[in-house]
């Protein structure tokens, strides 16, 4: 760099005159006096090894874009389990690249009270969605927003047990395992091998006087519905037990919401409303209950509360039962508050604010279609069965034992033709042989599932 | 117009747009958006679809959610983000322990907007995937660089998730090694309340040092706290007070003697870059959160990365799966048998990966130096001017430099007229700057406030917050109750009420708000109004 | 309807303490000082707090002592009030306080201010008990109860917002006294009088700033499983005065005295307000631990009100069965000032030095500093 000093964009007082100036005026000779607290031996005795910066910024766009050009594009992808692609409305995008909320924080409510409403909005168009009153801010993703109803439950219940499906999405499963150790156990309940839904009779035996919470999900991670929801949860409600329902919020414009079976907790992941893909970064977590202090006092996360001004016919702002939290108790608080996913929420509001009823029926309506034209159309090919015959929603199994070929070549072969095929089953649910798990979302055109369909009577 | 250049000060006044609840604003039959629908043929085929929905799941009242069309939609949304101070509209230096920053306008094209992240699905072959795993697996060597460590997951989303994702590590460590003795976790009662409250979540007790008189962990109380029941212990360096223990590195040897793992939460650590390193200090675990000291953007509390790094010995614990790098090709590693599973679904929040990759490639060594020395002068600048304002004191350590941060007190300023932090606060928003952060509790430090000027702030910048808050402490002393009265310039006034953990008071929707009847208690008052 | 404010100051506390007196407690005290050059410190706070006050005088009704006792500060504040009871013959004492105070309990009022010291706490406390709300201005000399304000406008401010409050609450404060003895002998008596009926603190700035030591919601029921987890059986449990000790017990379905020293045996008490002959002889046979909490704001564990627990107790139980219990809002008032022992008992002293462990809630702890 000759020894010429260089004055980043990013920190203005890298000037030298404004830099020495403050130097003066804070009576440091030298910039590493300011480090007087820092003992010699805790310094780092060398410069940072890091490569040559990239100054200026078309040669960083350059750098950037011509690495992550090697992902490749234009594939057509039938992927699902737990994070999916939906529309995305233009309103959304426009909404979340605003500065203004781009940028903010955590700050108090006044001079952000824009955000703080938006926040309130994403709670309450969730309610309605739900039909339940209570939703905190979110959490970090769906698998944490189940871990913690487990968790909730759990502290409610004064109980150390809890129910859960065995063929849970291992996305959510590894977090609920980690999650609830050291004290709580896990009690697995299996799925009926013919139906794929819960085997009734085996869950009812996990349930005891210990049991804290059963949770489901619905629809379950293989897509069907569990037609005997209401069921289970009379079996959980009677043993004392919370129902727990993990959910996926853009089937509810169709599908009955929990709460209206029997759920005392709804929960799931919001990815769906919204968010793009953004390889996993657009996953966020909710939980909601009825209106009952036993469950308000158990939220982990920040409640905001709609108030009156002191001006007449003005609302406000401002935290609820702040000292539920970790920022308040410290230890003592509700697990341990963290700040997640803000911007994704109030993207999820301008969602649903789009959306309206019409909108949240019509798209569970063509996902219905679509996802059930495509499961028919698939299992014509040779080879290729649907696994359950039960009702599903956007996701279902297909089996391609019969085809004496495993999934993953199939998929490699898929892949030739531009086409990512479903998650591959044969490892986690070995019990199901070669199947894979197909995503058929409202993105989805019949001309795309004819395409798929073509290129697997291809490859078997 | 413009800015008064004798006083520093603006005339402000943040836009109010009055504006209802969007669930307020519904009129029958009006559509935002309009959704695909399936092609004819599908439908021959396949019927109305929703038929296939077992009657006892099928939703039997359409959602309450309103209707409007989608120019009204936007422009709630617009309003809202006009009624919002991010760091892009003011000078963001109150949020201490935030490292409010600048974040890069560029960072955003390159990721979120940039179809090879926004549009990949996490759980794509890794063929289809390689520029994106280069990228992190280049962040991890890059932070292994700046932090001493020697391996990286960037799972936890968010700085609190990191501390807990450690936790989790230390207790599987101790199982892996039969030690089933360990109960208990020691921090600070400065360090930041996460790295209390997540290794209580994990299982453990926890011991809390408490400061000496001059600010710093009491020593020889952290040795009386150690012993075969320690796991691990969890701090902030500096804390949160701007205060760098100057005997890390003996707290550390002292618990490792113990059989303990040291973990240090470096959500501080913007003042100390290329300055001094986690690992040099002897510690087994550090996380940074990228979202704060690496330039993320704060996405109003999202999108953040609390990147945790380990010792080599720790690596086999890190939650799957772990990026790594055979020959040229790039794979993600399931086979970890000893690994705490997963915090988080996927990879993690990978947009906010390519981003702060992206700053540290622009800062090179030099950059992430001048980070560190600008946010550290920058502070101590601002330190000597705020102490010099009539009812500010700075606790602690007189005379002491601070890093980053500093907690200042108005106990004077309240004990001389009664105007207290949070009454300056609601003022400071009357001048076009977000209300500073105060203290998670409980306040050891009286009336406090946390300031934290990073690198992005001019010192003109800094000059006007000066001005800003002296102004504010001028009216405190001429006339109280009109500082108490705050704010009159921002979106709304003050609420009314003191609390809101009443039961009776408590609505966090618009459907329990209505249920309990507030909503027409705001419109009777509104009437009176008119 | 307005709510009813009623006022009452001890002109003369606070007067000793600029004259190195211990205390104003006492009329001969009180004259002492004034012969010392003593001049009354209690009326200027009180008008500090009614300036205060004055932000809501649209919505309360003041009812003031006669004369120096809360009238003339009504006036001096530019305020309104109404006298309650009549005027006293000469020098006020504390008599005067306590007559004031039925006064205002017989005339009916939502919060009763007074303006004083411990002294002054205590002669509410015995005047009125726990039937009224009142908080105390701090005025006097000793504050070791915890019923008073930080500041004389912190008070106010908390008057008001209780005053403003939908469903107002309170909570209990500690009245103590410590009398550190007539010049010169040395001798130190602490008495705990009991408590009194204090504004419950709600909002955030308040549950921050006050050091005081009434126990947050949920404290007591937090320290109490953590305690229960390692109460172990067949050993005595010397349990120490105050409230911190008596909530965390009633938790646990124990009804202990406020002021004395109880023991415990598996569970139940087997002893209660014992002396100390009696604590000697109960631990010759068995095996025993020691309760304490940290008694009044100057961070007393030992030899402040439970004296009953002499160093000869100590020294025999030992420094590794003391089991501390606090708030960590306790803890933080002292503000990095040790926790102080004084025994009588030079050894005992020295036995209790280095750090000791305090449960702060469950499975949660302080390890604090002990005085040298």
């Amino acid at each position: 760099m000759s020894g010429k000093k260089i004055v980043f964009p990013y920190i203005p007082n890298s000037v030298p005159d404004v830099k020495r100036q403050m130097l003066k005026a804070v009576k440091a000779k030298h910039e590493m006096d300011l480090y007087e607290e820092i003992p010699e031996r805790l310094r780092v005795k060398r410069r940072l090894r890091l490569p040559k910066p990239i100054l200026d910024e078309s040669s960083l766009r350059r750098h950037v874009e011509g690495i992550l050009q090697r992902n490749g594009s234009g594939y057509l992808s039938f992927l699902g389990a737990g994070c999916a692609e939906h529309f995305v409305p233009a309103v959304c995008d426009e909404i979340n690249g605003r500065g203004e909320f781009l940028t903010a924080y955590g700050a108090a409510s006044y001079a952000d009270h824009g955000k703080w409403q938006a926040y309130f909005e994403y709670c309450s168009l969730m309610g309605e969605l739900l039909d339940m009153d209570i939703l905190s801010l979110p959490l970090y993703d769906g698998g944490q927003a189940a871990a913690t109803s487990l968790r909730m439950a759990s502290r409610m219940t004064g109980r150390k047990e809890v129910v859960v499906p065995r063929a849970l999405n291992p996305e959510v499963g590894l977090v609920i395992k980690n999650y609830l150790k050291p004290d709580i156990t896990i009690n697995e309940a299996e799925y009926d091998r013919k139906t794929g839904t819960l085997d009734l009779k085996k869950l009812r035996s996990k349930i005891s006087s210990k049991t804290a919470a059963v949770l489901i999900e619905n629809p379950t991670y293989l897509g069907l519905l569990e037609a005997d929801a209401a069921e289970i949860g009379r079996m959980a409600r009677s043993a004392g037990a919370e129902f727990i329902v993990y959910t996926d919020p853009i089937s509810l414009g169709v599908l009955s919401p929990p709460a209206k079976y029997g759920a005392t907790f709804a929960c799931g992941d919001f990815q769906p409303l919204g968010l793009h893909l953004n390889t996993g970064g657009g996953q966020g977590g909710f939980i909601a209950t009825h209106d009952d202090m036993r469950y308000i006092s158990q939220f982990k996360e920040e409640l905001y509360g709609i108030t009156p001004t002191i001006e007449p016919g003005e609302y406000g702002f401002d935290d609820v039962l702040y000292n539920r939290t970790a920022y308040g108790s410290r230890e003592k608080g509700n697990e341990y508050t963290g700040t997640a996913n803000g911007l994704w929420a109030i993207t999820v509001a301008v969602y649903l604010s789009l959306m309206g009823p019409k909108g949240m029926q019509d798209t569970g309506r063509t996902i219905m279609q679509m996802s059930q034209y495509a499961a028919k159309r698939l299992s014509t090919v040779k080879g290729v069965r649907l696994r359950f015959q039960g009702p599903f929603f956007k996701e279902f199994v297909l089996d391609f034992n019969r085809s004496g070929k495993s999934v993953a070549a199939i998929n490699r072969a898929l892949l030739k033709e531009r086409i990512i095929g479903g998650k591959d089953l044969s490892k986690e649910l070995p019990e199901l042989g070669q199947s894979s798990l197909y995503c058929v979302t409202e993105m989805r055109t019949q001309a795309d599932i004819d395409r798929l369909a073509g290129a697997m009577e291809e490859v078997l | 117009m413009g800015r008064n250049p004798k006083t520093l000060l603006r005339k402000f006044h943040e836009a109010k747009w009055d504006e209802q609840i969007i669930l307020e604003m519904s009129v029958p039959g009006e559509r935002g958006i309009l959704v695909r629908e399936a092609e004819p043929e599908v439908r021959r085929e396949v019927g109305s679809g929703v038929s296939a929905i077992p009657p006892g799941l099928r939703r039997r009242s359409k959602p309450g959610l309103p209707e409007v069309n989608q120019a009204r939609v936007l422009r709630h949304f617009l309003h809202l983000s006009q009624e919002t101070l991010g760091t892009d509209v003011n000078i963001d230096i109150g949020e201490g322990t935030c490292t409010m920053k600048y974040s890069p306008k560029v960072h955003e094209q390159i990721s979120n907007r940039n179809p090879a992240i926004r549009d990949v699905h996490p759980l794509q072959p890794t063929e289809t995937m390689q520029g994106t795993l280069e990228i992190v697996y280049k962040l991890e060597q890059l932070l292994k660089e700046v932090s001493g460590m020697d391996r990286f997951t960037f799972q936890p989303s968010g700085g609190a998730q990191g501390v807990y994702t450690s936790a989790a590590m230390i207790r599987a460590y101790h199982e892996s090694r039969g030690d089933t003795q360990r109960t208990e976790a020691i921090t600070t009662m400065f360090s930041h309340p996460c790295d209390a409250a997540a290794p209580a979540t994990a299982g453990y007790k926890i011991i809390t040092i408490m400061p000496d008189k001059d600010g710093y962990a009491d020593i020889e109380a952290f040795k009386g706290a150690l012993s075969k029941r320690t796991a691990g212990i969890f701090i902030t360096n500096p804390e949160d007070t701007g205060i760098y223990n100057p005997l890390i590195d003996e707290f550390v040897k002292a618990a490792h003697e113990v059989g303990a793992l040291c973990h240090t939460d470096q959500a501080n650590a913007n003042g100390i870059l290329g300055i001094a390193r986690a690992r040099d200090a002897g510690f087994d675990l550090s996380q940074f959160n990228l979202h704060k000291t690496f330039s993320v953007p704060h996405q109003s509390t999202g999108g953040s990365v609390g990147a945790l790094g380990c010792t080599a010995e720790l690596a086999e614990f890190l939650p799957v799966p772990q990026v790594k790098l055979a020959g040229e090709k790039y794979y993600l590693d399931y086979n970890a048998p000893r690994s705490i599973g997963k915090v988080r679904s996927f990879i993690g929040n990978v947009p906010s990966l390519v981003k702060a990759y992206a700053w540290i490639m622009q800062l090179g060594d030099e950059g992430l130096r001048q980070v560190a020395i600008c946010s550290v002068l920058n502070n101590n600048y601002l330190m000597q001017k705020l102490q010099q304002i009539p009812g500010v004191v700075v606790r602690y350590a007189p005379g002491r430099r601070r890093l980053e941060q500093v907690r200042y007190s108005w106990e004077k300023l309240y004990e001389d007229t009664g105007v207290g932090t949070e009454d300056v606060r609601r003022r400071m928003a009357d001048f076009g700057v977000q209300s500073y952060s105060t203290s998670h509790l409980p306040w050891i430090v009286p009336q406090p406030f946390t300031i934290e000027p990073t690198e992005s702030f001019s010192k003109d910048d800094l000059d006007e917050y000066v001005a800003i808050l002296t102004q504010i402490s001028k009216e405190a002393y001429e006339n109280p109750e009109f500082v108490k009265g705050a704010p009159y310039n921002s979106v709304v006034h003050r609420n009314s009420s003191a609390s809101m953990d009443d039961p009776v008071n408590i609505a966090v929707t618009w459907r329990q708000f209505v249920k309990k009847g507030l909503d027409k208690r705001v419109r009777r008052s509104a009437t009176k109004r008119s | 309807m307005p709510k009813k404010v009623g006022l009452i100051v001890n002109p003369v506390a606070g007067m000793g303490g600029r004259v190195g007196l211990k205390g104003t407690d006492g009329t001969t005290v009180a004259a002492r000082a004034r012969k010392l050059g003593a001049s009354p410190e209690s009326p200027r706070r009180a008008v500090d707090a009614l300036r205060v006050l004055a932000r809501i005088k649209d919505e309360i009704e003041i009812l003031a002592a006669p004369g120096a006792m809360g009238q003339e500060e009504v006036v001096s504040a530019g305020m309104k009030g109404t006298i309650i009871g009549s005027a006293p013959k000469g020098r006020t004492g504390p008599e005067d306080t306590v007559a004031a105070a039925r006064a205002m309990k017989r005339a009916g009022i939502d919060l009763l201010l007074f303006v004083g010291g411990d002294g002054t706490a205590g002669d509410i406390h015995r005047a009125v008990g726990r039937t009224l709300v009142v908080l105390g201005i701090p005025a006097g000399v000793k504050m070791h109860s915890a019923v008073f304000g930080r500041t004389p406008r912190a008070a106010a401010e908390a008057a008001i917002e209780y005053l403003h409050s939908p469903r107002p609450q309170s909570t209990n404060g500690e009245v103590m006294d410590i009398d550190e003895g007539s010049f010169g002998t040395g001798v130190v008596s602490a008495r705990l009088y009991g408590t009194l009926r204090i504004p419950k603190e709600t909002s955030l700035i308040q549950v921050g700033k006050s050091g005081s030591s009434h126990m947050a919601k949920g404290a007591a029921a937090g320290i109490a499983k953590e305690l229960a987890s390692i109460v172990e059986p067949k050993t005595l449990y010397i349990l120490g005065p105050g409230t911190t000790t008596r909530d965390v017990l009633s938790e646990l379905g124990i009804r202990k005295t406020l002021l004395g020293v109880d023991v415990m045996l598996d569970g139940k008490l087997v002893a209660k307000d014992v002396t100390e002959r009696k604590l000697a002889s109960l631990i010759r046979r068995r095996s025993a631990k020691i309760v304490a909490t940290v008694i009044g704001g100057q961070g007393y564990l030992f030899g402040r009100g439970n004296q009953q627990i002499s160093a000869e107790i100590i020294s025999k139980v030992g420094k590794e069965n003391i089991i501390v219990l606090a708030t960590k809002e306790k803890l933080a008032s002292l503000e990095g000032r040790p926790l102080l022992v004084d025994t009588g008992d030079e050894a005992t002293d020295k036995l209790l030095t280095g750090h000791i462990r305090v449960i702060t809630g469950l499975n949660d702890y302080v390890v604090y500093r002990l005085s040298d």
